[in-house]
């Protein structure tokens, strides 16, 4: 075969990757056609990687092979290990490993010298050089730190520094600066210290930008993070001159982009100001003491049991507490034993429960709760009044009254869900602690409300016991 | 409160204006009621149900006039022939009286009742606003009496409603016009097409088209333009040449169909007629006409009020009491409809009805408070569905508003809505600038791109500016239960960063092997990880 037939082809095969690709993001709009669309990424993948294999490498295939074999075994272990609570943090190091990536394939671009010698398509490849690592850099730097928020080894309080936006400011400036600093460098054959010295700044920035983001924003820093690793991608593509590159990049950069758009209308917050960092802390006033809200009313297992046996109609909230007292497989238990008895039981979930988009639903999925019961804010909200018990699992600003009531609330505007306006909410929570929001709840205070104190798991197992006895 | 309920002793009417399970909600809202002995028993509710729904009964039905704070009623007061006197006169004042009372016909009584000083609501006059449909008793009595028209039709028809193919031959289906498509017409269409005839109705207003048709009916079009819609969603007079155009249409239909039902009213006004005695003379033997607007003089020439006459083999009914004669329904509906006014007028569920003259249906319904006859009531503040010509004649006629007629009232509450229309648009104005600039914006960026940037970098930002749009649009269609699995596999997918790696791999410079090698082994772990922990996460979730 010519050295033409062979190009053609694994353009043709890039072609055919782009579009699988495409599909595999489009079967993801139902469950049913959802699993087809992963294995049609998959295919993808694999023809894009193997047309490439065949058709351009021409040496070091066994360290090649090696490589990929030792990657893809720690991949899968990591799939097959992770617990589904874990979800966010999983996804948010191999965000991290893209960055990584696209830094490294730059800085062995330029090391290389491949691409065109002078003039402006030079200047151009250039600055997608410095444009990729940029990117690259911040993604690796902010997913980590997402990493070490999410899993706890970094406390979820927004950092922030005094004058923080003038640093990430001057940050920006000294970027724009080495970039000019590069690109006439670069024309004499150099560059590599400016080029360095950038990545420090792009790892700096990236790692205080998610310090500076509140627990209750991880949604949409987690979304952000996925969003970037698209666009270093593109970037990475723009500089080798690879369309599969481009638009597969550009296919992951807006759909993440779209993630943290619809999270942060689910928070009534502007895209900057969840950036800005300081969700809680830095605007809006103190909300009102919490000692003159009045009492709230507790009730123990038996009772809720009780009240539960008589309902006909229940809607079960869960937000990110559920995950952290694995009550996902007891909550099901509760929703089965219910449903078989006759009583109407659905889930209603919040855009921002949990810790990144959709991942109460998979850790509703995990426990086999099936999903034609399981509803969106939207789909659900208006029904509240016909609900006889809700049961709010773990969950606190997602139904938070003062978000429509007052609006002096910091959470003022943001869409909750109406659980008070059923007949009886019962509240799960381990203790009256405020939500990531840092907001005191006037549903606890509610006559309708009653509060089941204590572990999810442990209380939901004794209203189970409670249910069958 | 104490709520009773009195026998009604209108001859042949068999309703009751409350029913042993609404009794219960009654009792439930804190009133005490007391019904007078045998009043369900002609809609098949006996002492006994009553009694043990809370109800107390009452022998005397003086004791019970007189005893009660409110009396609840179907028909309005008239000679009670047992006691010998008008029922009126059992009342005194202060008690409240609801029942059905037609106000424009009955002035005299309204003037009676008034001079006793006994609030009256009449269920004639509840206004016609979503919040009150729950109350509308006339549309609950409508529905039964539309159904009702269709089993009387049955009765004296002497074929099959449906269409059969017979081991003995074919039956053709009847074919049945109902003319007016209210309430009771559009029940009259559903039932008679239930028992399988072939159903055509006519309105007058165009815009029920739609629920004719959603009865599986056929509405007929005159070719000819005319509102037919008056105030309250009600139809109005109309003009000779509409009459004319109309009239030729059921002279037609007339010869074809078997069945006629005629609803047509307009209220204040005796029923037009329109089916005259010389289309009855076309009609097929042993046709029906049933004229459910008998009442008001009927729409067919020849209908004799509350009996059955055959004339040319065709036989009128003009049954007055359609709903009594399916009493045990009627009562039913028409006692749930005065449970939610009382529920209306008792908002604190303590017992004590209000006649609260600020709440619009309250006020609509109330024709007499204590001493004073308030018959008419203002016009409702907004139609269902304002007609165009209104909205806009609205505006300039707001300024002459100064002299506050009844009209004005309603045009001048029409105002602010104009006005805020106004507003709205310009902040329509406002919200299109932010995109202007940003279109703006994005033309200058692009602009520049296109005079500075090479042609091999072009093809590429094409690529890649509709490949973004094509990840918008797939993406809006990823539903939000999906959104983690999205993001691993979106994760998977960014690494085709891979290519890069393999792009280099095979460089002669060590440092550029070894990076691609690093590279590899990373994005390995993202593609395998990625994809693998997708496909777990899907294929847990189950129907």
């Amino acid at each position: 075969m010519t050295p033409e037939i062979i190009a053609g082809l694994v353009t043709v095969s890039y072609i055919g990757a782009t579009v699988l690709f495409i599909l595999a993001l489009g079967g993801l709009s139902n469950p049913e056609t959802a699993r087809q669309g992963n294995v049609y990424g998959i295919i993808g993948m694999a023809i894009a990687v193997l047309a490439t294999m065949l058709g351009v490498v021409t040496d070091n295939y066994p360290v090649l092979i090696g490589g990929m074999v030792v990657g893809s075994a720690i991949g899968l272990q990591l799939a097959r290990r992770v617990q589904m609570t874990e979800i966010p943090e999983l996804v948010a190091i191999l965000h991290s490993l893209v960055g990584l990536a696209a830094v490294l394939v730059c800085f062995a671009n330029f090391m290389g010298h491949a691409g065109p010698a002078t003039g402006a398509e030079k200047t151009i490849h250039d600055i997608e050089t410095y444009l990729g690592i940029l990117i690259g850099a911040v993604t690796f730097a902010g997913s980590l730190i997402a990493f070490g928020k999410l899993n706890g080894k970094i406390g979820g309080k927004p950092l922030t520094l005094p004058g923080r936006h003038w640093f990430n400011l001057a940050l920006a400036l000294l970027v724009i600066y080495f970039c000019v600093q590069f690109v006439q460098q670069s024309a004499d054959g150099r560059g590599l210290t400016p080029l360095l010295i950038m990545t420090l700044i792009a790892l700096i920035f990236g790692v205080h930008m998610v310090m500076a983001i509140g627990g209750a924003d991880m949604p949409v820093v987690v979304s952000m993070l996925n969003s970037y690793s698209g666009w270093a991608a593109s970037a990475t593509g723009f500089m080798l001159d690879n369309d599969l590159l481009i638009v597969t990049g550009a296919l992951v950069g807006s759909s993440g982009a779209i993630l943290s758009f619809i999270m942060c209308k689910a928070m009534n917050r502007s895209f900057l100001s969840v950036i800005a960092g300081g969700f809680g802390t830095a605007e809006g006033s103190a909300p009102a003491d919490a000692g003159e809200q009045g009492d709230v009313i507790a009730i123990d297992a038996a009772d809720t049991a009780a009240l539960l046996k008589d309902a006909k109609n229940i809607v079960i909230v869960p937000g990110y507490g559920m995950a952290v007292a694995q009550a996902q497989h007891v909550v099901n238990e509760i929703t089965t034993l219910l449903r078989s008895r006759g009583a109407k039981v659905r889930f209603a979930i919040h855009p921002v429960a949990g810790r990144m988009p959709g991942h109460m639903n998979v850790l509703l999925a995990e426990a086999r709760v099936p999903y034609d019961i399981v509803f969106e804010m939207d789909e659900i909200n208006h029904d509240f009044p016909h609900v006889d018990v809700s049961i709010v699992i773990g969950a606190n600003d997602i139904v938070n009254p003062s978000a429509e009531d007052e609006p002096n609330s910091p959470i003022a505007g943001m869409p909750v869900l109406q659980v008070w306006k059923g007949m009886t909410t019962i509240v799960m929570k381990r203790s009256m602690a405020t939500g990531y929001a840092g907001v005191q709840n006037p549903l606890f205070f509610k006559e309708n409300t009653r509060m089941l104190f204590g572990d999810a798991k442990k209380t939901l197992e004794a209203v189970l016991a409670a249910l069958r006895g | 409160m104490k709520i009773g309920i009195p026998n009604e002793t209108h001859a042949g009417e068999m309703r009751v204006a409350t029913t042993p399970a609404v009794a219960t909600e009654l009792i439930k809202l804190g009133f005490a009621v007391a019904i007078e002995s045998g009043a369900g028993a002609d809609a098949s509710f006996d002492d006994g149900a009553y009694r043990a729904a809370g109800a107390t009964i009452v022998d005397d039905p003086r004791t019970l006039w007189s005893a009660s704070d409110i009396i609840l009623k179907v028909r309005a007061p008239a000679h009670h022939k047992a006691l010998g006197l008008d029922e009126v006169d059992l009342l005194h004042s202060g008690q409240i009286l609801i029942s059905f009372l037609a106000p424009a016909q009955n002035s005299d009584l309204l003037q009676r009742l008034a001079l006793k000083g006994v609030t009256t609501l009449s269920m004639n006059s509840v206004p016609r606003i979503s919040r009150a449909q729950k109350m509308d008793a006339l549309s609950s009595m409508a529905n039964i009496a539309g159904y009702r028209a269709v089993i009387e039709a049955a009765q004296h028809f002497g074929r099959f409603f449906t269409g059969q193919i017979t081991a003995a031959g074919r039956v053709p289906p009847a074919k049945v016009l109902v003319i007016g498509a209210g309430v009771a017409g559009l029940s009259a269409i559903g039932t008679a097409r239930s028992l399988g005839a072939i159903v055509r109705a006519f309105d007058t207003r165009p815009e029920v088209k739609e629920q004719v048709e959603s009865m599986n009916g056929e509405f007929l079009m005159l070719d000819f333009k005319e509102e037919g819609e008056g105030a309250g969603g009600y139809a109005k007079t109309m003009s000779p040449e509409f009459i004319a155009a109309e009239m030729a249409l059921f002279a037609k239909q007339a010869a074809e169909v078997d069945i006629i039902i005629t609803t047509a009213l307009i209220p204040g006004k005796p029923a037009p007629k329109l089916i005259t005695a010389d289309m009855v003379a076309t009609m097929k033997p042993g046709s029906v006409i049933v004229d459910m607007a008998a009442e008001q003089g009927g729409n067919c020439e020849l209908t004799e009020p509350g009996g059955v006459v055959k004339r040319n083999g065709v036989t009128i009914i003009g049954y007055t009491d359609l709903p009594s004669r399916l009493a045990a329904q009627s009562s039913q509906l028409y006692a749930t409809n005065l449970r939610h006014l009382l529920a209306d007028m008792c908002k604190g569920k303590d017992g004590v009805a209000v006649v609260d003259m600020g709440d619009e249906i309250i006020r609509g319904a109330t024709v007499v408070d204590r001493h004073n006859v308030t018959w008419p009531p203002p016009p409702p503040k907004l139609k269902a569905v304002p007609s165009p010509a209104a909205a806009s004649a609205a505006h300039t006629k707001a300024d002459a508003a100064a002299s506050i007629t009844p009209t004005a009232v309603s045009t001048a509450k029409k105002t602010p809505a104009v006005a805020s229309a106004a507003n709205e648009a310009v902040a329509k104005k406002r919200k299109f600038a932010g995109p202007a600039v940003a279109f703006t914006l994005g033309a200058a960026v692009f602009g520049l791109i296109g005079i500075t940037a090479p042609p091999e970098f072009m093809s590429h930002f094409t690529i890649f500016v509709l490949a973004c749009f094509v990840g918008y649009m797939v993406v809006w269609n990823v539903t939000p239960a999906l959104h983690t699995p999205l993001m691993s596999v979106t994760n998977a997918i960014s690494s085709i960063i891979i290519i890069g790696a393999l792009l280099q791999i095979s460089s002669t410079d060590n440092r550029v092997l070894w990076i691609s090698a690093a590279v590899l082994t990373l994005t390995s772990i993202n593609i395998a990880g990625g994809f693998a922990v997708t496909r777990r996460m899907l294929n847990m979730f189950r129907k």
